[in-house]
């Protein structure tokens, strides 16, 4: 799974930054049939974590209504250095990560 | 008077007859020259000029995955002949579809990066329309966004530039349509609630909201052709090349947008 992240790479402590990601996922919803008349079955991205330094900031959890190729958008606060993770997890178990490293001044 | 009647009727039916092989002779560029992106709504340009944002942009990222890749018996990858896309590639798409030097035929860049990967790298080709050949087409076009199309006509590729201009001015399917008939003698005005674009191909492959995937130009032919319930050639026929030519031609001088983002 491709997936691209923007996380800015510096901030000044206690700063908003924002924070992107988008994810390449078909996003099957469950309700479409193939050439052949049978059920497509669904397989969305159907949870997204997001850690600063272990501690998690962000959760999206999706469902058939979240168009292909989900790209979410949130802020946070810039506390320290360290690193975001992002993990994800769709409906046939296949797992992505992705990871930014994020400095903090002042 | 009968005699007359249908003199005068066949007469008027072989001027409207000779006007309309007339005006289907014409190679005609619309002026003035448009792009796609100039007929969508706000939100789409915006999404299309945000490179984060662009959905496209993930198959860059995947393209510039493979690009990187080793393949076939000899582990090359195309970063080992060609270097760093950004400058080997630099203006590449906008020559393309041209005359392969070996084979003497019509290629398109799809067709090129196939061939190399068969004949260079000796790897298996990618299918048409896959995830892969889309996301190394996308990847080299881009190198090229900016950048005005330059094909041009001359004896080589004449007769290619030909059929593919007797296409787009032919009548079909069902609904009896041409391509000119939208494109070059209606655009800007609506088709239900849709307004027809003059049908460009510079910003593909494009992210298609209603495909909610990437899709080739080949792709998009084949919904036009579905539109008007003609007979559909598979993606990457002689056909499609001649018409890609023609149509890469008629794009004059309109820069290359890849990744393209339309409704």
């Amino acid at each position: 799974m491709t997936a691209r992240i923007q996380v800015p790479a510096k901030a000044k402590r206690g700063e908003v930054i924002e924070i992107r990601i988008a994810i390449q996922h078909p996003m099957e919803t469950g309700f479409r049939f193939d050439d052949g008349g049978r059920a497509i079955p669904k397989n969305v991205v159907n949870q997204l974590v997001c850690r600063y330094n272990g501690v998690e900031i962000f959760r999206a959890e999706m469902g058939s209504g979240i168009a292909a190729n989900p790209f979410l958008d949130f802020f946070t606060v810039a506390e320290a250095s360290g690193e975001l993770v992002f993990d994800w997890v769709d409906d046939q178990g296949q797992t992505g990560s992705e990871r930014a490293a994020l400095t903090v001044t002042g | 008077m009968m005699v007359r009647w249908l003199l005068r009727g066949a007469l008027v039916t072989a001027f409207a007859l000779h006007c309309a092989a007339g005006h289907a002779q014409q190679a005609v560029r619309p002026q003035p020259l448009k792009s796609g992106l100039d007929f969508t709504g706000p939100e789409v340009r915006e999404l299309q000029h945000d490179d984060f944002a662009n959905p496209g942009m993930l198959w860059i990222s995947r393209g510039e995955a493979l690009w990187q890749e080793a393949a076939g018996p000899g582990r090359k990858s195309c970063a080992g002949c060609h270097g760093e896309a950004k400058t080997g590639m630099q203006g590449v798409a906008t020559r393309y579809p041209r005359i392969d030097e070996g084979s003497a035929r019509l290629i398109n860049l799809e067709g090129r990066i196939q061939q190399c990967r068969e004949s260079r790298q000796q790897a298996e080709p990618f299918k048409y329309e896959s995830a892969e050949l889309l996301a190394l087409t996308a990847y080299v076009a881009q190198q090229s966004r900016g950048m005005p199309m330059s094909v041009a006509i001359d004896w080589q590729n004449r007769h290619n530039f030909e059929a593919g201009r007797a296409m787009y001015y032919r009548r079909m399917g069902q609904m009896n349509l041409s391509c000119a008939q939208c494109h070059q003698d209606n655009w800007g005005r609506k088709l239900g609630p849709e307004t027809i674009s003059q049908g460009h191909g510079v910003a593909y492959p494009i992210y298609r909201l209603e495909w909610q995937t990437m899709g080739s130009l080949h792709r998009r032919f084949r919904s036009c052709l579905s539109g008007v319930r003609a007979e559909l050639m598979p993606q990457g026929s002689p056909e499609f090349l001649d018409l890609e030519l023609y149509l890469a031609w008629r794009a004059g001088n309109l820069p290359i947008e890849t990744p393209g983002v339309r409704r």
